[in-house]
C-alpha cells in the first residue's frame, strides 16, 4: 500500500518515457520525427488525463458524481488565458497597451476590475488554484452540509456548470463573450508558437500530471483516504460513527476542483484558446466516460481512460466525422453495462487469473 | 392625342354626373397651384367638403403620383409601367394610356402637406359606410387632432351607432379639444375621457399636459397619468404572468415525461431531450408528406402528428428499458451515463437522416395571428401549447392514479419484490411506465416543434430546464411538477425586464441550486421512508 504501487509504477515509467522521448524527437533528432502539432495535441491529452484523475478522486473514492468538473478545468483556462490576454499587450489588432482586443471592440473604456492582477504571472497561476478552489468551496459548503447527494448532487453539478456557461457567453461579464480569449502571443516571454515552447509546456503536463496522480494516490492512501471510500460505500454509517462527513467531502471535493482548474490553465496556452464551450454540459459528461472507461476508483485507469478516448476522438473525427457520436455513444453504454471496472479492471482481472497471484490484484477491487 | 381627349371626356363627365358638387373639381382643379401652403388649405377643404370621391385622389397625391398634364391642365394620376409613364383616371384607376415623357407635372407634396392628407382622408372616411373604415379614420383623427374638425368630429359622434367607433371618436374628441383653446372645464373633461382609454396612446397624448402652464390642466394632467400608469402597471403584470404562463407550458411540457421516468421510476434518462426532438421530427416528416400528397390536410398536420410522436417516441422509449435501463436499475449513475450514450446516437442519428440544419415546421392555420385582451396580446400558437400541456397532465394524472395500468406503475416503483409477489409482470410495467414517459416527450416535441427551431440540439436545450423542474417540484410528485414550471416560468418572465433573458436564466438557476440546499427533495417532497436510498 505504499505511494508508488506497481500499476502507478508503470504509469509512471511510461509517462516518463514520453516526456523524455517526445520533445526530444521534436527538437534534437534528425529529420523530426514527432511533428509539432502531436506535441500540442498530446499535451493537450496529458491535461485531460489530470482532469480525469480530478474527477476520479471525487466520484472514484468518495462517490460524489460530478457533472459540472468541466467547470472548474474551464476557470482555470481563463484564469490562463487573461494572463496571456494581458501578454499580449499592444500587439492586438487594436494595439491597446491596456485593453485586450475585443474590450476594444466591445467599446470598454478601461479595464474591468475583475482583470486586475492579470498581468502578473504569480498572480494568474494562484487565481488558477483559487477560482475554482472557490467555487468548489462555496458550492461544496452548501450542498454537502445540507447532504445533496446522488443524483440530485450530479443535476445540480450540471446546472452550475450550465449557468457559468449561460453567463460566460454574454459580452457584458467581460470574459469575451462566446469568442472567448484567443490570440494569445507569448507566455513569460516564450513565443507560444515556437517549437521549443511547446515542448516545455508539453513537460509541464506530463509533471503536472504526475504530481496531480501521486497527491491524489498520497490522499487515498492516507488514513483520510480510507474515511472517503467509507463514505462513498455507506455514508450514513460513516457519519453515525462520528466522522463529519461534510468536511472530508468538502476537502477531496475543493482539492480536486484545484487539479482541474491546474489542467485547464495548461490546456489553454497549448490549444490557443479557451471560449464558454468548455463549459457546456456534454463536456463534462465526456469526462465522467474517461473515467468509466479507464477504470472508476483506480486513478491511473481515469488517466489512461482520458487518453484513449481523446485519442480515439481525434482520429474518428478525422476519418469519419459521422461516426463519432455513434461511436462516443456506444461507448457510454458498452463500459456501463459491460465493463463496470473499465480498462484497467478488466486487464487487471485477467492478470490476477493467471496461476500466480500478484500481491497488487486486490487492489483492483477498490 | 387621344388621351387627352378621353381624359377631358372623364372629366366632364364627372361634371356631368355630380352638378350638385361643382366645387369639388374645382377644388382639385386648384391643387397645382400656388405654393405648399396653399396647397394645405385645398387639401383641407377637400377633406371640410366631405365628398367620398376625394379619398382616391388625395390618397394618389399623398404617393406624389398625381400629375397635371401639361396639354390640357387635366389632373391624372401617372405611374411608371416598365419605362412609359402611364396615366390612370385618379378616381376609378382606369387606364388612359401612356403618356410623353415630361408631358406632365407632378403635383408636389413635402412632409407637411402629408400630415395634412392624411388629416383631411381621416376627416372623409369618418362616414364611411364600413365601420372599419370609420375606426381606422376615428384613430387618424386622435392621432393627428386638428382643432378646425372638433365640429365635424361632433356631428359625425352624434350620428354614430357603432358602439366602438362611437367610443374612438370620443376619444378623438378629446384629444381635439385638448389641441383647441376651449374652456378649462372641457379641457378637463377630456383629459377625463382620456384617463377612462388607459392605454400608451392616451399617455402620449396627456404627457405634454404636465408641463401645461394652467394648473388646473397640469394637475387634471398629473392625476390622469398616475391612473394610467397603474392601471398600464396591472396589464404589464398580467402580460408577463402570461408570458411566464407560456414559458412554463413548455417546461411543463418538457418535464412532465420526465417526471415519470425520473420521478416515478427513478431512472435518470438524459436521453429525455432527444425523445422530444424525435417527436418534433415526427411533425416534420407529417407535414412533408402532406405537403407533397395532400396539402387539404395541412390543418390536421399535428393531430395527426401527436398519436405518431407518442408512438415513435414511446416505441424508442420501450426499446431503451429493455435494451439498456433494465441492466442497470439500483445504479442510478451509470444509467445516466447509459442513456447520455443513447442521447448521443439519437442525435447522431437524426442529423444523418434529416441534416444538421433546422427544419421548417409549419403553423397550422388555427394555431398562428394573435387576439388582444384588454392591452395585452395573446397568440394562439401559445394558448394552444397552453392547454395542451394541461390536457397532457390531466390525463397523465388520470392514467397514474384511476387506471389499473397506473396502480401497477405505482405498486412497482413503490416495491418491487412485493409487487412481483402479487402477481405483476414487473419488467413489464418498467417497459411500459418508461415507454409512457417517452411518449409524452414525443408529445411534447409536437408542441414545441411550433414555436422552437427544429433541429438536432432542439432536445440538449431542454435537458437541464426540465431535469431543474422535476428536482424543484419534488421527483415523484406530478403535481410539484405542474406548480414548479409554472412558478418557474413565471419567475423568469418577472426578472426579464430587469435582468435580460440570459441573465434571468442564469438568476433562476442559481436559485434552484441554492433551494435545494435547503430542501434536497424539493418544493413537494414524498414524505416517508421510502425516499430514503
Amino acid at each position: 500500500m505504499g505511494l508508488i504501487d506497481r500499476r502507478m509504477g508503470i504509469f509512471l515509467t511510461g509517462l516518463f518515457i514520453l516526456t523524455v522521448a517526445v520533445p526530444a524527437g521534436n527538437l534534437w533528432m534528425e529529420g523530426q520525427p514527432v511533428p509539432s502539432y502531436i506535441v500540442s495535441l498530446l499535451g493537450k491529452y496529458l491535461c485531460y488525463a489530470l482532469l480525469a484523475v480530478a474527477l476520479d478522486l471525487v466520484w472514484g473514492f468518495t462517490g460524489i458524481l460530478s457533472l459540472g468538473h468541466g467547470a472548474f478545468f474551464a476557470l482555470g483556462g481563463y484564469a490562463m488565458g487573461m494572463h496571456l490576454m494581458r501578454e499580449i499587450g499592444d500587439r492586438g489588432v487594436y494595439a491597446n497597451p491596456e485593453l485586450p482586443d475585443f474590450m476594444v471592440f466591445l467599446n470598454y473604456q478601461e479595464l474591468p476590475w475583475f482583470w486586475y492582477g492579470f498581468d502578473q504571472f504569480w498572480f494568474a497561476c494562484l487565481m488558477v488554484l483559487l477560482v475554482p478552489g472557490a467555487l468548489a468551496f462555496v458550492f461544496g459548503w452548501f450542498a454537502f452540509r445540507s447532504r445533496v447527494t446522488g443524483v440530485y448532487l450530479s443535476i445540480i453539478t450540471q446546472a452550475m456548470t450550465y449557468a457559468l456557461m449561460l453567463a460566460f457567453f454574454r459580452n457584458e461579464m467581460g470574459f469575451g463573450g462566446n469568442n472567448g480569449l484567443t490570440d494569445f502571443k507569448d507566455v513569460l516571454g516564450f513565443d507560444l508558437q515556437s517549437d521549443s515552447t511547446r515542448a516545455g509546456l508539453f513537460v509541464l503536463s506530463a509533471i503536472a500530471l504526475a504530481g496531480g496522480l501521486l497527491l491524489a494516490r498520497a490522499i487515498t492512501t492516507s488514513k483520510l483516504g480510507q474515511v472517503l471510500v467509507c463514505i462513498r460505500d455507506a455514508e450514513d454509517r460513516t457519519r453515525f460513527l462520528g466522522y463529519r462527513v461534510e468536511g472530508y467531502k468538502l476537502f477531496v471535493w475543493v482539492v480536486s476542483a484545484m487539479m482541474a482548474g491546474v489542467a485547464g490553465a495548461l490546456y489553454t496556452p497549448q490549444v490557443g484558446i479557451i471560449n464558454p464551450g468548455e463549459f457546456s454540459p456534454a463536456n463534462s459528461i465526456e469526462i465522467v466516460i474517461w473515467v468509466a472507461l479507464g477504470g472508476r476508483g483506480t486513478l491511473v485507469g481515469a488517466a489512461i481512460g482520458a487518453i484513449i478516448v481523446a485519442a480515439a476522438k481525434t482520429l474518428l473525427t478525422g476519418w469519419f466525422p459521422e461516426i463519432w457520436l455513434f461511436a462516443l455513444g456506444a461507448l457510454f453504454i458498452f463500459v456501463t453495462i459491460f465493463m463496470p471496472k473499465g480498462v484497467l479492471g478488466v486487464i487487471e482481472g485477467a492478470l490476477a487469473k493467471r496461476p500466480k497471484p500478484q500481491p497488487d490484484g486486490k487492489e483492483a477491487e477498490v | 392625342m387621344t388621351i387627352f381627349r378621353q381624359c377631358l371626356a372623364a372629366l366632364f363627365c364627372c361634371l356631368a354626373t355630380l352638378a350638385s358638387a361643382q366645387s369639388f373639381e374645382e377644388l382639385v382643379a386648384q391643387l397645382p397651384e400656388g405654393k405648399f401652403a396653399e396647397r394645405a388649405a385645398v387639401v383641407a377643404q377637400l377633406g371640410a367638403l366631405g365628398d367620398p370621391r376625394a379619398v382616391p385622389v388625395l390618397e394618389v397625391l399623398l404617393e406624389g403620383n398625381l400629375h397635371v398634364l401639361k396639354s390640357n391642365e387635366a389632373i391624372v394620376a401617372v405611374r411608371e409601367v416598365g419605362s412609359d409613364d402611364v396615366a390612370y383616371d385618379a378616381l376609378t384607376g382606369e387606364e388612359f394610356g401612356i403618356i410623353p415623357r415630361r408631358g406632365s407635372s407632378k403635383i408636389r407634396v413635402n412632409n407637411g402637406l402629408r400630415r395634412d392628407i392624411r388629416a383631411a382622408i381621416g376627416t372623409l372616411t369618418l362616414r364611411a359606410p364600413d365601420p372599419a373604415l370609420r375606426l381606422a379614420a376615428a384613430d387618424a383623427a386622435f392621432r393627428a387632432p386638428n382643432p378646425d374638425q372638433l365640429e365635424l368630429l361632433q356631428s359625425v359622434r352624434s350620428d354614430e351607432s357603432d358602439s366602438e367607433v362611437a367610443e374612438a371618436l370620443d376619444y378623438a374628441i378629446a384629444a381635439t379639444v385638448l389641441e383647441s383653446d376651449l374652456p378649462d372645464e372641457a379641457q378637463v373633461a377630456a383629459i377625463d375621457t382620456l384617463r377612462e382609454m388607459g392605454n400608451q396612446d392616451a399617455l402620449s397624448v396627456l404627457t405634454p399636459l404636465l408641463q401645461a402652464t394652467n394648473p388646473v390642466m397640469a394637475a387634471a394632467a398629473k392625476d390622469a397619468v398616475a391612473a394610467i400608469e397603474a392601471n398600464q402597471r396591472l396589464w404589464n403584470m398580467a402580460q408577463n404572468v402570461w408570458f411566464g404562463l407560456s414559458l412554463g407550458s413548455v417546461l411543463l411540457l418538457a418535464a412532465i415525461g420526465l417526471a415519470i421516468t425520473f420521478g416515478v421510476m427513478g431512472v435518470i434518462n438524459m436521453a429525455h431531450g432527444e425523445l422530444v426532438m424525435l417527436g418534433a421530427y415526427t411533425t416534420f416528416a407529417v407535414q412533408e408528406v402532406i405537403r407533397a400528397s395532400f396539402p387539404g390536410l395541412f390543418d390536421w398536420s399535428l393531430l395527426i402528428a401527436a398519436p405518431l410522436a407518442f408512438l415513435i417516441a414511446g416505441g424508442v422509449g420501450v426499446a431503451i428499458e429493455r435494451g439498456c435501463v433494465r441492466f442497470l436499475y439500483g445504479r442510478p449513475l451509470e444509467t445516466l451515463l447509459a442513456t447520455w450514450g443513447i442521447s448521443l446516437i439519437l442525435q447522431q442519428t437524426v442529423r444523418s437522416i434529416f441534416g444538421p440544419n433546422n427544419r421548417e415546421v409549419g403553423n397550422p392555420s388555427w394555431m398562428s395571428g394573435a387576439f388582444d385582451i384588454g392591452q395585452m396580446t395573446i397568440t394562439y400558437n401559445r394558448l394552444w401549447i397552453l392547454l395542451f400541456s394541461l390536457a397532457v397532465f390531466a390525463i397523465l394524472l388520470f392514467v397514474m392514479k384511476k387506471t389499473s395500468m397506473g396502480l401497477r406503475m405505482r405498486a412497482v416503483t413503490q416495491n418491487r419484490a412485493m409487487a412481483a409477489n402479487m402477481g405483476i409482470r414487473t419488467g413489464w410495467v418498467d417497459a411500459l411506465t418508461f415507454g409512457l414517459g417517452a411518449g409524452i416527450a414525443g408529445l411534447a416535441g409536437v408542441a414545441l416543434s411550433q414555436i422552437d427551431n427544429v433541429s438536432p440540439n432542439l432536445g440538449q436545450s431542454y435537458i437541464v430546464d426540465s431535469f431543474m423542474v422535476v428536482v424543484f417540484g419534488g421527483a415523484g410528485n406530478l403535481w410539484g411538477t405542474l406548480a414548479a414550471a409554472f412558478s418557474l416560468g413565471i419567475a423568469n418572465k418577472f426578472l426579464e425586464p430587469w435582468t435580460g433573458a440570459v441573465l434571468a436564466k442564469i438568476l433562476v438557476l442559481v436559485f434552484i441550486i441554492l433551494f435545494i440546499q435547503k430542501r434536497p427533495r424539493g418544493l413537494f417532497a414524498v414524505k416517508g421512508r421510502a425516499v430514503e436510498n
